[in-house]
């Protein structure tokens, strides 16, 4: 069978300042054939995209093609006219990008924006496109595909959008499709929705894909044909079954070996007992919070509610679930910059003042959070060591050449060479920026480290590499770690404790050995099931198996009443679960689930 | 995937550095000019040292009337004279040196105009960062003023005030300065709005540290180089702003020589051709234009600098 897509000892290169270029990529070869899906697989950096991109012969502003050609059915997509080239683009080859919400135009309806281009370019008319868009909405199990088109982006929810966006890249009858991580930035519950979606409609269509992604898990759903990219140049590549079960690079078994694994008990050897019966570091008694606080002091949306959660002194405490259950703002409250409004925080057992400006300094010492984004929480004004510095400087005292001498020691735990002390946050790469912002808490000398997500950004090599030197840091200075995530695999590596929140409450929470073997909370088993395994043909027996297929994509409700996850729940009791609230049951010391079913139903 | 897989993973040998993480951010660049730039700077330069110095080596005072040529002899009228060796680029309405009169003119334009923005960006700056990180009543009640303030016609604005204090310089800079501070105001709200939601400004609340701190350090380097890119054209502003003053008779007084004032009252010398005074408005006129294009040439490098390693974090 012939190719569809040749890619050529493709060459790219980056234009520099001084007139010199670098190799971006560096002689690429793979194809592409009719209605096969091939993954190309690296970090960040590895020239993944700039590949993938070339199939619609474009590049990156200040990058230009040196060398190679891209055949698309015969013909060199490189060297075409433009007005050919604008042809291809959405009309043969389709490129979907990796955040949907930033792809739709949020003035125009959903709709017209899926059509566009097929319409645009004459393959379809109007109404030829609204029809096939329905059947795609259909195809890709969008709700309400007759009237879908009508609404505008920001009514529907992020996943949904992101089939959208499958939809609009498949509208016009592509030969190929150019998927950018589109599962990336998703829930994992999401995630698998998506993915689903996706595949189904691929091969409905029979359209050929490449698929770009650092995952390896996600890969090995999806792709039929596996390329592994290291910095612009193929390690290794083969079909599917073959790279993932018997890889041969030793790059590649890094890529494996830094992947997600499934979350399972009895990996946690290192979980200390002695500080049982001491008072907790870090403590939340009853805590409720919300937002937008009306006149009358009642918020209007309530994130939180009656959440106890202790976090022993140098033991990690993992938070996890989907984005919307309030992980993140737990975070703030214990941090003090949303005051709570009940319940009470208590540090080495004294109570501290809800709102920050109403703590001392030595107590916000003690609290330290390190920021999701590293991109958006180092000032790009300040350079490393002024924004490392600071917090010593502010809590500690430390001035002139103490000062320096404080930020090369932070420096060195973060593993950074000193001399980053000089750079501004900008001319560092996404994993240092998060180190750097590692260091701005630790500077501070803390007792307990609030980490929002802090892998969450970063590539699964990067990741890794940030939870060792998490491990490592809780070794030497006996921090304790509230580590929130919604990915259960990093959690369940680094946790002692874990705490699965859902829409504001604690459902399930307890040592990581007890949350991850059963018996489950409902909500837990979802997540648990919903973590991609590394292995071809996970998606479809998970698909068959799952007992919460049923539940997925609907939309989290914060309700005042019932169990908060009785309407996603497969074991849901109709008269009980929705009205009352559940009761808390302790299969073994320590572990707490929160569900009407008894232990031996779940 | 076993749990040994995972430690193997994590605890690589300390001697294994390949297969490092690959960066992803380029060593910053200098800001380069482009070669219109750096005539630009030259052409800056220039006018700022003519503003400095011009009185001094200008041939003739500003108020100075040309009576006689080299020679001695009187000149029956000496208004619009075509240039020659003794008026370079000859004389205006009233027979005065055009060539002094630009020079002397650096300093008056370039002073009130470098002045006044720098007052409209102080003022626009401090209450705009000030209404975004107060919020509630405060963001309210100067906003509104502010909303007044634009709503007034500014030449109106400046006649009423003119007419009540009297024509002088520093009315001229402060009255300007006010007028333009009210559109800095908004753009300086807004950025200082932006960032207060940033983290890093979340992360210094989260500190403890005070608002002197966070507004001086935070906020204010990240708004000020976004806001200064429209400096040249505040700038431009401001010179027509006083010239129309000028020309309605409220700005600056004659002989006080200004480029704007120069443009309008020779005006009527503009049909004579350029052996008849064409020059004598086309020369001001001429020195604005150079002065508001290289510092928009300087801008446009600026932010094609920033644009670029925007453009390099994208790769």
């Amino acid at each position: 069978m012939s190719a569809l897509l040749e890619v050529r000892d493709l060459w790219v290169s980056a234009s520099k300042d001084d007139g010199t270029t670098q190799p971006i990529v560096k002689g690429v070869n793979f194809e592409v054939k009719p209605s096969e899906v091939v993954a190309l697989i690296g970090e960040s950096g590895s020239g993944k995209t700039t590949i993938a991109l070339s199939a619609l012969a474009f590049t990156k502003p200040g990058l230009e093609f040196t060398g190679g050609e891209v055949t698309l059915q015969g013909s060199d997509v490189l060297t075409m006219p433009r007005q050919e080239q604008r042809k291809l683009r959405g009309q043969r080859v389709a490129y979907l990008a990796q955040s949907a919400a930033a792809t739709f135009n949020p003035a125009i309806k959903i709709g017209e924006q899926v059509t566009e281009s097929s319409v645009l370019h004459g393959i379809l008319t109007q109404e030829e496109a609204d029809r096939r868009a329905e059947s795609l909405y259909r195809a890709l199990e969008l709700p309400d595909p007759e009237r879908l088109g009508r609404r505008y982006p920001h009514q529907v929810s992020g996943g949904q959008l992101q089939r959208l966006m499958a939809a609009m890249a498949l509208c016009g009858k592509p030969d190929l499709l150019v998927l950018d991580e589109p599962t990336t930035a998703l829930d994992v519950t999401t995630q698998i929705e998506v993915l689903k979606a996706i595949k189904e409609v691929i091969r409905e269509e029979g359209s050929a894909a490449i698929y770009v992604t650092h995952d390896l898990a996600v890969v090995a759903q999806i792709a039929d044909h596996i390329v592994v990219l290291y910095n612009g140049a193929i390690q290794e590549q083969g079909p599917a079954d073959q790279i993932i079960n018997r890889p041969t690079h030793p790059y590649t078994r890094r890529l494996m070996a830094a992947v997600r694994p499934p979350p399972a008990a009895g990996e946690d050897a290192e979980a200390d007992t002695s500080g049982q019966q001491s008072i907790p570091a870090l403590e939340a008694k009853n805590i409720s919070a919300g937002y937008r606080i009306a006149s009358g002091g009642k918020p209007l949306a309530l994130v939180l509610k009656d959440i106890n959660v202790a976090v022993k002194r140098g033991q990690v405490v993992g938070m996890i679930g989907e984005s919307g259950c309030g992980k993140s703002t737990l975070a703030r409250v214990f941090a003090g910059l949303l005051p709570a409004m009940g319940g009470e925080i208590a540090l080495d057992g004294q109570t501290l003042a809800p709102s920050l400006k109403e703590r001392s300094r030595e107590e916000l010492r003690k609290v330290q959070i390190v920021f999701q984004m590293a991109d958006t929480a180092l000032n790009p004004r300040q350079r490393v060591g002024d924004i490392v510095g600071r917090p010593a400087q502010f809590y500690l005292g430390l001035k002139g050449a103490a000062k320096r001498k404080r930020v090369a020691e932070l420096l060195q735990m973060v593993e950074l060479p000193a001399e980053f002390a000089y750079r501004y946050p900008q001319e560092l790469s996404g994993g240092q920026k998060q180190r750097v912002n590692l260091a701005r808490a630790l500077a501070a000398d803390p007792e307990v480290l609030l980490c929002d997500e802090v892998t969450s950004a970063l590539d699964t090599i990067v990741g890794a590499n940030i939870i060792e030197l998490l491990k490592s840091l809780r070794r030497d200075l006996q921090v304790s770690f509230v580590f929130i995530s919604h990915d259960l695999s990093t959690v369940a590596s680094f946790a002692d404790e874990i705490v699965v929140l859902y829409a504001g409450r604690v459902v399930e929470q307890g040592p990581v050995n007890q949350v991850l073997s059963p018996p489950y909370h409902p909500y837990t088993r979802l997540l648990i099931t919903s973590v991609p395994e590394l292995r071809v043909g996970w998606l479809e027996d998970s698909m068959t198996t799952r007992e919460a297929a049923a539940g997925i994509a609907r939309a989290v409700e914060i309700s005042a009443i019932g169990c908060p996850f009785s309407r996603r729940c497969p074991l849901s009791i109709e008269g009980t679960c929705d009205s009352e609230l559940p009761p808390i049951r302790t299969p073994s010391p320590g572990h707490q689930i929160a569900c009407h079913r008894s232990l031996g139903e779940i | 995937m076993t749990g040994d897989a995972i430690k193997a993973a994590v605890e690589r040998p300390p001697g294994d550095q390949s297969f490092e993480e690959l960066p992803d951010a380029p060593p910053r660049q200098r800001l380069k000019l482009s070669w219109a730039g750096k005539i630009s700077v030259g052409i800056i330069v220039f006018w700022v040292l003519m503003a400095l110095t011009g009185s001094f080596i200008a041939p003739y005072h500003e108020a100075e009337f040309i009576e006689e040529d080299l020679q001695g002899n009187y000149y029956l009228d000496p208004s619009f004279l075509p240039p020659s060796a003794q008026t370079w680029l000859g004389t205006d309405y009233l027979g005065r040196d055009i060539f002094s009169r630009v020079l002397w003119g650096a300093r008056t334009t370039l002073g009130i105009a470098f002045a006044a923005t720098l007052l409209a960006y102080l003022i626009g700056i401090t209450l705009g960062i000030t209404a975004a990180v107060a919020g509630g009543w405060t963001d309210m009640v100067l906003s509104r003023l502010d909303d007044a303030i634009l709503s007034i016609p500014t030449i109106m604005l400046a006649l009423i005030i003119i007419a009540a204090f009297g024509s002088s310089i520093p009315l001229l800079i402060v009255l300007a300065g006010l007028v333009y501070a009210a559109g800095i105001f908004r753009i300086a709200r807004a950025l200082g709005q932006d960032i207060m939601v940033q983290d890093f400004v979340e992360a210094a609340r989260a500190r403890g540290e005070g608002l002197w701190w966070i507004i001086t350090r935070e906020i204010l380097p990240n708004a000020v180089m976004p806001i200064a890119t429209d400096f040249g054209l505040r700038l431009i502003f401001i010179i027509l702003f006083i010239s129309t003053l000028s020309f309605l008779g409220l700005g600056v007084q004659p002989p006080t020589a200004d480029w704007g004032s120069m443009v309008r009252e020779n005006l009527q010398g503009l049909g004579n051709g350029f052996s008849g005074g064409a020059i004598a408005s086309l020369a001001p006129a001429a020195a604005i234009g150079s002065l508001t294009i290289a510092i928009n040439l300087i801008v446009d490098d600026v932010s094609a600098h920033a644009g670029g390693s925007l453009a390099k974090k994208m790769i």
